[in-house]
Formats: structure tokens, sequence, C-alpha cells
């Protein structure tokens, strides 16, 4: 059986387009918001990253760093994550759900308990930054069995090499950073040569989807509608940081961004 | 199954193929972009460590520059007083850097040159790295910045005008609890960022495997310099010898400890002092002693103060050298193989002992030797008066000037 992931980037491809996936956090700004934020998301995005935010994330940018100290200090626990999914899950079936974050809060869960609680409560993917390849053979090999997509990671350093082995052990989904940067870095590379960079990977093996993430905002978006799919997070964040300080409703808010994002994609 | 520690082989070469040390502490816990840099870097190291010529421009170094060996010196007045055993300091901190950090810092600053980067950046708590890497790298012609937490900033004002004045650029953190673990993470982001020009100095024996190769390798000079010291001293290895270090991330004690690993402890005892922060609060920086769980943070398993959800728990402590959740992989690995002992002194009995050894002898210690002092002064009145106590002065106390001050209404230098 296809996995809701797969099936996703099928329905893209047919309309010629990107996957629209989106990034936020869970319980940014509480638990209840972030569903309904999630909620609005799934109107126009494709495929929802919910983050499980870390106070120590050194991967992250300015934006994604604001909306995990946030949910942190709103209470978020480890289990609502999987609440937040499975009350999405309800109404919106078929919207596939991956969650990202670090590392040490699978392996406090317990990575076995972790993927169950996944399976149940209908997360379709993982992300995982600080646990790379080869590190997460034994992981991936887990979530692979419980049928969950682990998407691997591939760099602007990752030599050709490494690449080729990355994605012959890789599922269906790997996520390319655009840049060297956190997450929420200004482009420092033109789209073109992104691109250029993207394509010789995806030519290794063209059947895998293969999507671009970091620097991806509403001004450059456009430029990379080639791709499998693209991931816009910091931004989405950065809406909600805003929409809170000017006392109006992120989800209504992140409804016409996302609504932009997708505009400019077809 | 019981950790071993293998004989007659460093300590920094005891990892598995995952580069972890009993199998569980350390590893590669990175973004995919670090990857590369981290295999570059682990290249150059092994290529440099063998290389003569570089060995000889390392020594070169710690001879003219940073003046070796630093003295050994017996602390008559403090034995005396105590009663007990014979208490000796090796004063580190006798060095233009005033901190054992200078020998990581060089070394880093050494290789960066080897592998053509300008740039350096680090990571700093109590200001010392910070310090070390403004002096080294303006001697060396590397460009240099340098990530502080807000608060320490404040706390160690005295480290951060020595920074500028020689040339480097100070960010401060505002991330977190603003102290060196926000200061770490941020170093780390930049790296990330920027790792195609700069060259990473992290400044403790923390962060992926490689930074806390490099750092314990470097550090050993202390120990190098020491071993010859007692034997010139006591003729050999005394009976009763016991090693006490401060342990905040731990590079000082790795270098301090490193010759003497394969001696039984109960000829050699190894002592690591941590920050059990107030009397009057619950939070420490003791992950050791307290007992934490095994964790991630910047890219390394180990203890570390953390809740049961994984988040990175907050820390305490009057020295901010100390003030770090976690703690070197090697320091687990000691732990568990039962090679070292670990404990803790609070922020009072730091101050307390900052004051007995200030009085009596000529050394002035800073916070972070204070606490491996405090351990000292409870131990030395039961123990015989053949027990040599040897305690790492790694650093000097006037970057705490200003608390030590307030806490005590004077300082001494």
């Amino acid at each position: 059986m296809k996995s809701e992931i797969q099936l996703a980037f099928e329905n893209c491809k047919k309309e010629k387009r990107p996957a629209l996936i989106t990034y936020t956090v869970a319980s940014d700004p509480n638990k209840k918001k972030s569903l309904e934020i999630l909620k609005s998301l799934a109107k126009y995005a494709d495929i929802l990253e919910l983050g499980f935010p870390h106070s120590t994330p050194i991967g992250d940018g300015g934006q994604i760093q604001t909306s995990s100290h946030r949910a942190i200090k709103n209470g978020f626990k480890m289990k609502d994550a999987f609440q937040i999914v499975k009350s999405f899950k309800k109404t919106e079936k078929n919207k596939p759900v991956i969650l990202m974050g670090y590392y040490n809060m699978i392996f406090q869960y317990g990575e076995n308990k972790f993927l169950i609680d996944c399976k149940k409560s209908g997360v379709s993917g993982i992300i995982c930054v600080d646990l790379p390849w080869p590190e997460n053979k034994i992981f991936a090999k887990k979530c692979k069995k419980k049928s969950i997509v682990f998407v691997q990671l591939l760099a602007p350093t990752t030599t050709k090499e490494r690449m080729k082995k990355i994605i012959r052990d890789s599922d269906s989904m790997n996520y390319l950073i655009s840049i060297l940067g956190t997450t929420g870095s200004k482009l420092k590379v033109s789209p073109k040569k992104i691109l250029e960079n993207y394509n010789k990977i995806k030519r290794i093996n063209p059947k895998k989807n293969l999507v671009i993430g970091f620097g991806i905002t509403d001004s450059t978006i456009s430029s990379f509608k080639s791709a499998s799919g693209l991931v816009v997070g910091s931004l989405l964040c950065k809406t909600i940081t805003n929409s809170l300080k000017m006392r109006i409703n992120p989800a209504t808010k992140l409804l016409k961004t996302v609504y932009n994002l997708k505009k400019k994609i077809i | 199954m019981s950790l071993r520690i293998k004989k007659g082989i460093p300590l920094i070469d005891q990892y598995d193929k995952n580069c972890m040390w009993g199998g569980k502490f350390g590893g590669n816990f990175v973004p995919e972009t670090l990857k590369k840099p981290i295999d570059d870097l682990t290249k150059l190291f092994e290529k440099l460590r063998k290389d003569k010529s570089f060995l000889k421009e390392r020594d070169d170094y710690f001879k003219n520059y940073v003046g070796s060996p630093t003295p050994l010196i017996r602390l008559d007045n403090l034995t005396d007083y105590l009663g007990g055993a014979q208490i000796w300091a090796k004063v580190v901190s006798e060095n233009p850097g005033t901190a054992h950090k200078v020998y990581n810092v060089l070394v880093h600053c050494l290789m960066a040159r080897r592998a053509g980067k300008k740039y350096v950046c680090t990571d700093t708590g109590a200001g010392m790295n910070g310090k070390n890497l403004a002096m080294v790298g303006k001697m060396l012609g590397l460009k240099v910045k340098i990530f502080m937490g807000l608060v320490d900033i404040k706390r160690q004002k005295k480290n951060v005008d020595v920074m500028k004045k020689y040339g480097a650029e100070v960010v401060p953190v505002t991330t977190g609890s603003q102290t060196l673990v926000d200061a770490v993470s941020e170093c780390m982001r930049y790296f990330v960022a920027n790792c195609d020009t700069t060259h990473l100095v992290v400044g403790s024996a923390v962060g992926p495997a490689i930074w806390i190769r490099i750092c314990a390798w470097s550090a050993a000079q202390i120990s190098r310099e020491l071993i010859v010291q007692i034997k010139e001293e006591f003729g050999k290895i005394p009976k009763k010898l016991k090693l006490l270090n401060c342990i905040g991330g731990g590079s000082s004690a790795l270098g301090f400890w490193n010759e003497f690993i394969d001696y039984d402890k109960k000829q050699v005892e190894l002592i690591g002092v941590e920050a059990g922060g107030s009397k009057k609060s619950k939070k420490h920086a003791a992950p050791l002693t307290n007992g934490s769980k095994i964790g991630i943070l910047h890219g390394s398993a180990q203890y570390v103060i953390q809740d049961a959800d994984g988040q990175i728990g907050e820390t305490e402590s009057i020295s901010a050298g100390l003030d770090y959740p976690g703690i070197s992989a090697i320091h687990c690995f000691l732990k568990d193989t039962k090679r070292a002992r670990y404990t803790s002194a609070t922020d009072e009995e730091a101050l307390n002992a900052y004051k007995l050894v200030s009085k009596f002898e000529n050394i002035s210690p800073s916070l972070e030797p204070s606490h491996a002092f405090a351990e000292a002064i409870r131990i030395a009145p039961k123990l015989s008066k053949d027990t040599v106590l040897i305690i790492n002065s790694c650093g000097h106390s006037l970057k705490d000037s200003i608390i030590i001050k307030s806490k005590l209404g004077y300082y001494t230098e």
C-alpha cells in the first residue's frame, strides 16, 4: 500500500506543481491553537510538518527558536504532539503529517514507544534533525517496519558518494537543505544554483521525492516550482509571532499566508 | 556488560565506530550539514598528530608562549592548617591566558592555519576560553568571533574587556538562560552556516566526538608536565596520590589526569568536583553527582541535566565556567568504569575554599578550581600525612573579582 506521503506527491505531480509542505511547532502558541493552525494550513498545504519543540535546537534559526521556546513555556509535553496529530486526523484523514524534531526527545520517549504512538495517532513520517546517516540506520529500519517514512536530510556539504549511499537507504521522501545555515536563513545562493544542485541529486534516483527547505519564503518560493516539494517553516513561525503581537488570530492570518504561497507555485 | 578501560591506549582513541565511548557516550548527533566538516577535521587531526613538524610547532608554542612547565607547588600553610594529607597545587593558571584553555585554543588555531582557514569561532562561559582564543588568534593572525551568554557577559566583564582589547568580536547570546549552554548552541548554529570558511573551537571537551578528542589531546600537556614534576619531587609516583579537579565540561581534568589513567585507582585516585550550585537552591550543574540520565546535548550523548521529556534543564552555579548542564562523554566513561570518582561542592563551599587558599597561600584560584580546593579541604584532615593531594589550579581569580568582592566584601589577587 502506498503511503499518504507518496500519494500526496503523486497528486501534486498530476497537477504539475510541487507539494507545499508547512512546518509549525506543536503547542505554539498553545495546544488548542496549534491544532487550529494545522487545520487552517491543511486547506492549502499538501503535507504538514509538526515540530516537537526542543530547548536546545542547534539547527534552527531565530523564528523557529522563538516558536519552540513559546511552546515549551506554555507547557508542551511530548504526548501533546501525538494528541494534536490524533485530533487533526479525525477531520483530515488523508492529509499526511510528519513529526520533526531533535533526537533526545525521541531517545527519552523510547524509540519503540515513540513509533507505536506515531502509528496510533496517524503520523506518516519523521524527520530527525540531529540523527544523520549512518547513525540513523537502525531507527530508519524500525520506521520502515511500521510503514512510517523516515525522511533523510541532504546538505550542501554532503559529498556525492555519501549522497548515493543515503539515497540508497532512503524511503520515498528526502529533504535537501538548500544552503549552509540554520532554518530561516537568507538564501545566500541563487535559486538557479540551488536547482542545479537539486537536479544533480534528483538524477541519482528520480523516483524519490526530493523536497527543498531552508530559506523558502513568499518571495523565493516561485523560483523552485520544478522541485517535488517545498518546505516553508520560519515564515509561518514568524507570522504566528507577529499575529500574537498584533493580537489577531494566528490561524486566520496563516490561512492567508498559506493561500498566497500556494498561489505562487500553481 | 561492565565497561572497561583499555590499558596503553589513549582515552581519546578508546571509542567505537560510531565515535562512542563504552558504546553509549559521545557520537555525532549533528545536522547533516556538519558531517563533512567533522570528517575533514577528523582527517586533519589524525594526520597532524603524527606529523613531526606539527608536533614541534605545538611544543615550541607550549614552551615559549604558554611557558612550560607551569609550577607545581606545595601549599605548606594550608597543609599545616588542615593537618592531614599534603596539599599541592599545579598552578596551570600561570600562563599568559591565566587558564588551561590556552592549550586547546593553541592547537585549534595551529590546525586552522594548516587548513587554510582565516576565521575561528568559539563559545565561552567564564570567558577564559574566549579570552585565550582572542589572544592566540591575534598572535597567529586569525579573525576571532566569540559567542557568550548575556548573563556571563555581565558577570565576567573583565574577560570580555580583554577579548575586545585583542580585537575579537564578542556576540551576546540572548536565548534561553543566556549562559554557556546557549553560547555553545549559538556558536554551533554559526558554524553550521559558515563551516566553509570558519574553524570551530569548542571551548571544552564536549560537542561532537572530534572536538572532545582534540580538546583532551591538547590539554594533556598539563599531565605530561605533572608526571615529570611528581617524579622529580618524590622520586616516584607516591603510593597514595589523589588528583583533584573541578568539572564543568571537563577539559582541564582530562588534561590533568591523562598520564595517570593506567595507574591503579588505589594508588592514583582521580577526583572530579562538579558545581553543586547554591546551598539554598535546587538547581545545580552536577549531572554526574546527582545521577542525571543519559541524553543528547550539543551533538554528544552524555549524562545531562534534563526533564523526563528530554528538555535540557536550567543550571545554576556561582562559577560561570562550570555552569553547563552536560559533561564530557569521556568523564561519563570514566564514571561508569569507576576509574574516577565524582562529587560536588556548593557555591558557599567554593567561596570558602577561595577564602582559605588565598589567605594562606600565594595563589589565587578562580571560582572553578575553588570547587576542587573545597573537596581537598573536606578530605585532607581525614587523610594520612603520606597522602599527596594535588589540585589543578586551572584558572586565576581576577575574572571573578567582582563576584568575590560582592560575596566576601574584599578581593585579594
